[in-house]
């Protein structure tokens, strides 16, 4: 069954070894010794908490920290992201202040899609800019959409002071039923969006 | 249910529109009178305007290049639709591209079939005129490189094809130039021309002449090194190219270029009026309209933007950008240069259109090519040596005043000049310009040019940006506004002869489609809002409107179908840079996207939504 799925299979191995040693030291050791971050596999929603998702343990370190987006504000200008995102609203590139995420909204996503690349023009930054700032981008492209983030725009111009990002939207930021829905396939509500 | 039914971050619903800004106020902007020049008064009675026979050939009722010919002046000599009838036009048939982003290109028909290719992913549609409905004879996709989409600067529009000695000729996003033999649908040859990981892209239609093939690059937001080049139109085989910045062996600059200017004399300019290397990643891409004139045996190529926008990082003149090249078509080998903006500071790209026409002027006729420039300026030039007889403000205009004709440059104004860290207010016209490439129609029975054009201004802060390749090199913060008396777009009926404008259709929308002119005196074009109207070539007024499916922003035309029967053909598709926050995924929150067009179009979302359909109309019988 695995041979001919033989990439995504390891991909999952990987992934619930990861998941089974959460808090292990060796966890991280083991990702550092193949070499790559830790591969996340996705459900049909990219971002949804499910068995074969990890939580990268250097996702900590930016969750509360307000020097985190803030520095990422600026490396988002120097790095020119500014160029196909503008100020967050997009152009080139993907709006990134509507809760649309393509490739799923928890910082390890982010930082893949930065590491990587996605294949419709979004260009591959791992090795190119040191790993540190790169959670840093992902922190403050997680902040440009929090509500506390959009509240402090002014006319036309996104928030010069984006929100530190808090740890429970990294609990579950992918699909959920619409709220005062119960999701059991019978309930009918009226007047919601 | 494994998933937290809290949703513990959701961003509120999309905000369809922000406030639109105040328009930029009257005083603001110069006067036509006070800054427009010309070396001599106007003398209408040495002629009557109109295009050589060689350039603009009897109509055959086929429209087999976007500009219908090579004197580009997009007018049809087919009569049956006329300002009487013309309030019974009916769709006849439309056609869904199954692409849903800005759709800039002109169909194109013959040997009653029409041709059409779509925004990326650049798909190619031929439909057999003869049968009822327009079945489809073949499709053609060429499948450019995904990526490609993130290098376009301004949407992943396409502006059209060629068709000649059954070969259908069009470029792809990610740099290749395509021949389709019209017969089989199938690739006669493919060139690969830019490299997407230098930023090039493609998007101009290509000018098909003489057994050659001309094109150039998209990319000078994202410090390209820019280009135009010939390919053999039988094999695809590079003949020439030649650079728009760089010494002048790759520049195409030898012993016959005798430009006009003193300032576009001298050895390798395209590398002394910039900093040391900068000129590599200057910019100067080739990305509107290259037009061949059979009558003196020259192409005219204009030249886009220096890079970055941040003007203070390229000291210099920055040639041989934001200008024109004469070149001769077998060799490249540049005859004359004007630069219309010398060290642009405002993104003003010189690609617009180029009419060539014989015109009266200082008392004789004269082989004249009119160019509706982004800097606001109608620029008429005697195309064999490149000397600019008259240039006018045809939209706002403050960040000059006025095109000095003894040195050909224009006169700045100090108060509009872009810095760093500081934001300058109401510049106009703003950086899409006061026309972007949607060109304009000329008919030889008014001796009229339609112009479609913005009524736009902006505010600007230029920051300091680092050259990363393939990534954008911009450096500039612009917020757009709409210019004075708020309208955003005119359709301004320009006499290029007494220079000045003869009627003004003011609309909401920037006018981002191009204009078509009838023998029935009728100037078609269409609206970003999705109306498709025809006014009278006489005095503007609306004659008829169909409302379609999506705004317009691209090239109408007009055929003669295998009935005998005049036809009008458009496509349907909003986007482009002026309506990226319908087609892209764009944020009306953030006025500064989309390099700054969404301040001024965040209400766009109200009144459209993404499309692409090809309408075609006529009478009813």
């Amino acid at each position: 069954m695995c041979s001919r799925f033989l990439v995504s299979c390891l991909i999952g191995l990987a992934g619930i070894v990861v998941a089974a040693c959460n808090q292990g030291p060796h966890v991280a050791l083991a990702a550092e010794q193949s070499g790559r971050p830790d591969v996340i596999d996705s459900a049909l929603d990219p971002g949804v908490d499910h068995s074969l998702s990890s939580t990268d343990p250097r996702v900590a370190a930016y969750l509360n920290n307000p020097d985190a987006v803030n520095t990422g504000k600026r490396l988002f200008s120097q790095y020119n992201c500014s160029g196909c995102h503008s100020s967050g609203g997009g152009g080139m590139g993907p709006d990134l202040m509507d809760d649309v995420w393509i490739y799923g909204s928890r910082l390890e996503q982010i930082h893949q899609t930065l590491v990587d690349g996605r294949p419709n023009g979004m260009p591959s930054w791992g090795e190119k800019v040191p790993d540190e700032q790169l959670w840093q981008l992902a922190a403050y492209v997680r902040s440009l959409s929090l509500p506390e983030t959009l509240a402090a725009q002014t006319d036309n111009t996104p928030s010069q002071t984006p929100a530190p990002v808090p740890p429970s939207v990294e609990k579950d930021a992918g699909w959920a039923p619409p709220q005062g829905t119960t999701n059991d396939y019978t309930t009918t509500v009226t007047g919601a969006d | 249910m494994r998933t937290a039914v809290l949703i513990l971050s959701v961003a509120p619903a999309l905000v369809l529109a922000q406030t639109l800004p105040a328009p930029v106020p009257e005083n603001e902007v110069f006067k036509r009178e006070d800054i427009g020049h010309a070396l001599a008064a106007p003398t209408p009675e040495a002629g009557r305007t109109a295009p050589s026979s060689a350039n603009a050939p009897k109509d055959d009722g086929q429209w087999v290049m976007p500009a219908k010919n090579y004197a580009s002046t997009r007018f049809s000599s087919l009569t049956e639709i006329t300002t009487s009838n013309v309030k019974d036009l009916k769709p006849e048939f439309s056609f869904s591209l199954a692409v849903n982003k800005g759709q800039e290109a002109a169909p194109i028909v013959a040997d009653n079939t029409l041709y059409v290719v779509t925004a990326y992913p650049n798909i190619v549609y031929a439909l057999d005129l003869t049968k009822p409905g327009a079945p489809i004879k073949w499709i053609f996709s060429p499948k450019p490189a995904p990526a490609s989409q993130g290098l376009a600067c301004c949407d992943v529009v396409n502006r059209g094809g060629s068709v000649d000695n059954g070969k259908y000729i069009f470029s792809t996003l990610d740099g290749q130039t395509i021949a389709v033999d019209v017969k089989t649908g199938r690739a006669l040859w493919r060139t690969q021309l830019g490299n997407i990981n230098k930023g090039e892209t493609m998007t101009m239609a290509p000018t098909v002449a003489d057994g050659r093939v001309y094109v150039g690059d998209s990319g000078g937001e994202m410090g390209v090194h820019g280009w135009m080049a010939a390919l053999d139109e039988n094999t695809g085989k590079l003949i020439w190219r030649g650079y728009d910045t760089g010494p002048d062996s790759e520049v195409l600059i030898g012993a016959d270029f005798r430009p006009h200017y003193p300032g576009e004399q001298g050895k390798d300019l395209g590398v002394s009026s910039w900093p040391a290397q900068a000129w590599e990643i200057g910019g100067g891409a080739t990305w509107g309209w290259i037009t061949f004139d059979p009558e003196l045996n020259l192409l005219y190529q204009g030249v886009g933007n220096p890079g970055p926008w941040n003007h203070e990082q390229r000291p210099g003149d920055n040639k041989w950008t934001a200008g024109i090249f004469a070149r001769d078509p077998a060799t490249g080998s540049a005859r004359w240069f004007y630069q219309y903006s010398p060290h642009d500071e405002h993104d003003y790209d010189g690609v617009n259109e180029q009419i060539l026409l014989d015109m009266p002027f200082a008392g004789k006729m004269q082989k004249v090519l009119v160019h509706i420039d982004r800097n606001g300026y109608v620029y008429v030039i005697e195309r064999s040596t490149g000397t600019v007889l008259s240039a006018d403000p045809y939209g706002p205009v403050n960040s000059t005043r006025g095109v000095d004709l003894e040195t050909g440059r224009p006169i700045i104004n100090p108060e509009k000049q872009t810095k760093l860290g500081t934001t300058v207010s109401n510049i106009c016209p703003t950086a899409s310009g006061a026309k972007d490439w949607n060109p304009s129609s000329f008919s030889p029975q008014t001796g009229l040019i339609y112009i479609p054009h913005e009524n736009m201004c902006m505010d600007w802060m230029s920051t300091q940006v680092n050259y990363i390749a393939g990534t954008p090199y911009v450096g500039a913060l612009v917020h757009m506004k709409p210019g004075p008396g708020g309208n955003r777009g005119v359709l301004t009926a320009w006499d290029p002869v007494q220079r000045r404008p003869v009627w003004e259709d003011p609309e909401n929308f920037p006018v981002w489609s191009a204009t078509l002119a009838t023998a029935g005196d009728i100037v078609f074009y269409g609206t970003m809002d999705g109306w498709f109207k025809a006014v009278n070539a006489h005095n503007g007024e609306l004659l008829w409107r169909y409302k379609v499916d999506s705004g317009i922003i691209s090239q109408p035309v007009s055929y003669r179908g295998p009935d005998g029967h005049q036809y009008i053909a458009v496509l349907s598709g909003v986007g482009g840079w002026s309506g990226a926050v319908v087609s892209g995924p764009v944020d009306p929150r953030d006025g500064s996207a989309a390099l700054g067009m969404v301040n001024a179009m965040s209400d766009l979302p109200k009144y459209t939504t993404a499309g692409g359909t090809l309408y075609v109309f006529s009478l009813p019988r």
